[in-house]
């Protein structure tokens, strides 16, 4: 007889998730209740953990916020489109306001696919998750949670407890490919981050590998590329070949397949655009900041 | 297990339901409340949409269980006292309705967005109902229907 376990605390939580670490976590429920109606999960367990209140908040403090592994997507746009510009735009495109009222951004890194929304905002931000057990808490980067499709460091006995991210010093985009504007699987996606006080940059490539990408040689580029300009001090408009060589090196970092959502190629060319229109909003929305 | 839960204004307890069970099923098979239809089952066409403690959600991809607790509004609980609500009025004026298999789900999103949005465009209207599939493609006239329904709401305050 298949167990429903229900708790009412995290520390419930992680005590059940202790006692059963083969149960199957359900939180939102937008990706686990597909394959269970599919018939391709038969859990023996399932541990519920959308009614623990302690995960469902958003705190801020130290320029920092904390996202409750509950947090859903609706959550997500209405309260940090301020503070994280492209994780909320993400968490917007993902499927419809009902799937958006339900998944959560736990639940998102939990599945661990390699077209989760959240992730690339994520690895841009540099963002860490918080992962806890009965015995206690460890943080991993977000670059090093996933470990291939549908495959993360999570342990038997853990759960994600939280997202630690910090705020946006500067212009933040997120953009998705896709054959509509909303329920869509991305066919690739990117997150660009720009700081220019500590004069870095972050990238994140979704659907366009095994597991979330960043794209470190692009983002050495373009940082050195705008040192080398001054235009850190003095933003003028970026040169054509700039835009391309931040792009060129996007597109190769990518590592696509080809699938039913598109090609490898189609992949590469789609990141390579959206590369250059990334840098091209941040930078236009850099140049306005007072 | 059992599922103890109100369901349009009404205290409920379900008795055996399956773990695995979705509150879809519960709804239909359990409670024969069988408006919220059953369709992709994962979450695309929105037909099986129904509010849980005030939030829109398709039904298919909530597990009964997680129902525990909660305040659940149906298609069946949207008109008051045998009168439709403006939204279902809208639809039936503007023929916003074909097979109608649709029309539980995209009432519900749509009173949803005019709870929050009072006066959409065509754009938050397309937006808000991207979540419902309506295969006999009659949106022009859901999307006239939404509209006609924010102006007799907008109507109906202003007398």
């Amino acid at each position: 007889m298949t167990a429903f376990l229900r708790p009412a605390s995290w520390p419930q939580a992680l005590q059940l998730r202790a006692e059963h670490p083969d149960a199957l976590v359900v939180a939102g429920g937008t990706d686990v209740c597909v394959d269970i109606n599919f018939g391709r999960l038969s859990p023996e367990c399932l541990l519920d953990i959308s009614a623990v209140p302690e995960i469902a908040t958003i705190s801020r403090s130290d320029g920092r916020l904390v996202i409750g592994a509950g947090v859903t997507y609706s959550h997500l746009v209405a309260e940090i489109e301020a503070d994280l510009p492209a994780l909320a735009a993400a968490a917007r495109t993902v499927g419809s306001p009902q799937i958006r009222n339900r998944g959560t951004i736990g639940g998102n890194l939990g599945t661990s696919s390699p077209a989760g929304d959240c992730h690339p905002p994520l690895l841009a931000s540099g963002a860490e998750i918080e992962i806890a057990s009965a015995s206690g808490t460890r943080m991993v980067a977000a670059a090093e949670f996933f470990l291939a499709p549908k495959r993360n460091v999570l342990q038997p006995g853990e759960l994600v407890a939280a997202v630690h991210i910090p705020r946006a010093f500067g212009p933040q985009v997120f953009a998705k490919t896709g054959t509509r504007n909303a329920m869509v699987i991305a066919a690739c996606s990117l997150a660009l981050v720009l700081d220019p006080q500590a004069r870095q940059v972050g990238t994140g490539i979704g659907s366009a590998g095994p597991v979330p990408l960043r794209a470190v040689a692009a983002q050495d580029y373009l940082v050195g590329a705008l040192s080398a300009d001054g235009q850190w001090d003095r933003p003028r408009s970026l040169p054509p070949e700039l835009i391309s060589g931040f792009a060129d090196r996007v597109a190769a970092a990518a590592k696509p397949i080809d699938d039913v959502r598109g090609s490898a190629a189609y992949r590469v060319h789609a990141l390579r655009v959206l590369a250059g229109r990334a840098l091209t909003w941040a930078w236009d929305e850099f140049r306005e900041m007072p | 297990m059992n599922v103890s839960c109100i369901v349009n204004g009404q205290a409920v307890s379900v008795t055996d339901v399956r773990p695995a069970e979705s509150l879809l099923d519960m709804l239909r098979d359990r409670l024969a409340l069988t408006g919220a239809k059953n369709s992709c089952e994962q979450g695309e066409c929105g037909s099986c949409s129904v509010y849980l403690d005030g939030m829109l959600v398709c039904s298919c991809l909530v597990l009964a269980g997680q129902a525990e607790g909660t305040s659940i509004s149906t298609i069946e609980g949207l008109a008051r006292e045998g009168e439709l609500d403006p939204v279902q009025r809208a639809f039936v004026r503007c023929g916003a309705i074909q097979c109608g298999f649709c029309t539980p789900g995209l009432v519900l999103a749509a009173h949803d967005l005019l709870c929050k949005t009072p006066d959409p465009d065509d754009d938050e209207i397309r937006e808000a109902l991207a979540g419902n599939l309506c295969r006999c493609t009659g949106y022009q006239k859901i999307i006239d229907a939404v509209h006609s329904a924010a102006r007799e709401v907008a109507d109906t305050a202003a007398h």
